[in-house]
């Protein structure tokens, strides 16, 4: 399975060297938002400049080359252990080329051996499609957003927010207020309303897999999302938490049955940064077509 | 931008106010997670290191070694810095510090270490590894490679026109401070 083995090391490089095109036309527009002269502007310019820089180097947009978070849809009967065995050559391969940075640390002992797989490392979550070929997405997800994510239980007194949609948002956006520059903004939010402690984070990773310009089929989180982004961009925190006018790119919101008992918001913060690629591969495991 | 040239000495640090965009050129030493809890827990500084009038970089770079053997940073933006306020403010005094570039702000206590020592918190942009690995002219040296780890080394980075913006000053005032509490009651605004 060579063809395989060549095809995911050639996602990871493409993950991490180049930004999809849907996000970086929000970037552009959140560029053109701010104002002449501030230091909001100049620094949607770097960014700009970064991302033409680290496609031209196929180099990473950014140094920390995050959580490696793989997505596949695969036909039924498909070898499982066989691709997870090929992803783990893969990220060694390329970690080795530069592609990921030496990023993944044995948490009891310290240790970072350099390799990038270990224990949970790389992630990869599998769903069978009555599809004849191979999909795989991934995503690249660094600390700094990650650590920005919060998950509310409600209801929240202190928020005052209660078991319905008005006290979603205002988790949702007190965990923006929170976030401030710290995560990488211009951000994007996934969010999954219900499920359990687990799954809520879960779920709300699998929104960063929609497009930046999609509308939500379901009315009532389409109304939520453009609310949230309309909002969040009213704030005044801005590129970096510099202060200006583009504090999220976008909202993605999903939701999940919960039971009784409890009724958890995650929200997942993705930075300006949003790497994130897909194939189809063909019958021979060559890559066939991009996603994004 | 305004030119931020070495030596780094305190009459240039405090002449620099929140809001200053600057294009720094000299040294720069690499620092992070575990680089500030070993010395803040009394580790010495490897010998022939000073900090003093320095900066500190937040900042865990991809470094590769080129067809010569030379060490080649290939990505280098910077992390967060909050993570280190437990002891940056010590950190600043003990080794006189006169600089830290990170991202996403820091509290108090280094607002507080900043303006008793004429130092400054520098943000550079966050995720723009490229731009930034651009600036940096040479490797000049690498410490605890070993022990912490290539991101968590101290690497001793020579840059020219590194940009960032002044977003702590030592005069005590903070563009995050300013930020949060703006954003907060805008935020009421909406609710």
């Amino acid at each position: 399975m060579n063809a395989l083995l060549d095809s995911l090391v050639e996602i990871i490089r493409r993950t991490s060297a180049e930004i999809p095109d849907d996000v970086q036309r929000a970037i552009l527009a959140g560029l053109e938002a701010e104002k002449k002269g501030t230091i909001a502007e100049s620094a949607m310019k770097i960014i700009e400049r970064n991302i033409t820089l680290a496609k031209q180097k196929s180099q990473p947009i950014c140094q920390d080359t995050g959580s490696v978070l793989f997505h596949v849809n695969a036909p039924v009967g498909f070898d499982q252990m066989m691709f997870e065995e090929t992803a783990r050559q893969a990220v060694t391969r390329a970690t080795v080329s530069g592609y990921l940075r030496q990023n993944s640390v044995n948490s009891l002992t310290g240790v970072n051996d350099g390799t990038n797989v270990g224990p949970g490392a790389p992630s990869i979550h599998f769903h069978q499609h009555r599809e004849p070929h191979l999909e795989i997405r991934l995503i690249l997800k660094g600390g700094g957003c990650e650590n920005v994510g919060a998950q509310y239980s409600l209801p929240n007194e202190k928020l005052k927010a209660n078991r319905d949609l008005d006290g979603c948002r205002r988790v949702i956006l007190d965990a923006v207020l929170q976030a401030q520059g710290k995560g990488c903004g211009p951000g994007i939010l996934g969010v999954c309303i219900g499920g359990d402690r687990a799954t809520g984070y879960e779920f709300s990773k699998h929104q960063f897999l929609r497009f930046i310009e999609d509308r939500n089929p379901q009315p009532e989180l389409d109304a939520l999302e453009q609310d949230i982004l309309k909002t969040a961009n009213e704030l005044g925190i801005g590129p970096m938490g510099f202060g200006g006018k583009t504090t999220l790119l976008g909202v993605k919101i999903g939701a999940v049955n919960r039971v009784p008992a409890s009724f958890f918001v995650s929200v997942s913060y993705m930075c300006w940064a949003y790497r994130r690629q897909g194939v189809r591969l063909g019958s021979g495991g060559e890559i066939a077509q991009w996603l994004y | 931008m305004i030119p931020l040239t070495a030596p780094f000495t305190e009459e240039k640090m405090r002449s620099l106010r929140v809001g200053d965009a600057v294009a720094i050129s000299g040294v720069l030493f690499t620092g992070r997670d575990a680089v500030h809890k070993y010395l803040h827990e009394g580790g010495a500084l490897p010998a022939g290191v000073t900090l003093l009038d320095g900066i500190i970089y937040h900042c865990g770079p991809v470094v590769l070694k080129d067809e010569k053997g030379d060490w080649k940073v290939t990505a280098a933006g910077p992390t967060t810095s909050i993570r280190e306020e437990p002891y940056q403010g010590q950190i600043i005094r003990q080794f006189g510090l006169r600089g830290v570039i990170g991202k996403g702000g820091m509290g108090e206590r280094t607002l507080q270490a900043c303006k008793e020592n004429g130092c400054v918190y520098l943000h550079a942009i966050g995720g723009a590894a490229q731009v930034l690995a651009d600036c940096v002219t040479r490797v000049l040296n690498v410490y605890f490679l070993e022990e912490f780890g290539s991101p968590e080394a101290i690497w001793v980075l020579e840059v020219k026109d590194f940009p960032s913006v002044v977003t702590m000053d030592s005069h005590g005032r903070s563009l995050h401070q300013e930020v949060f509490a703006h954003s907060q009651a805008e935020l009421a605004k909406h609710l």
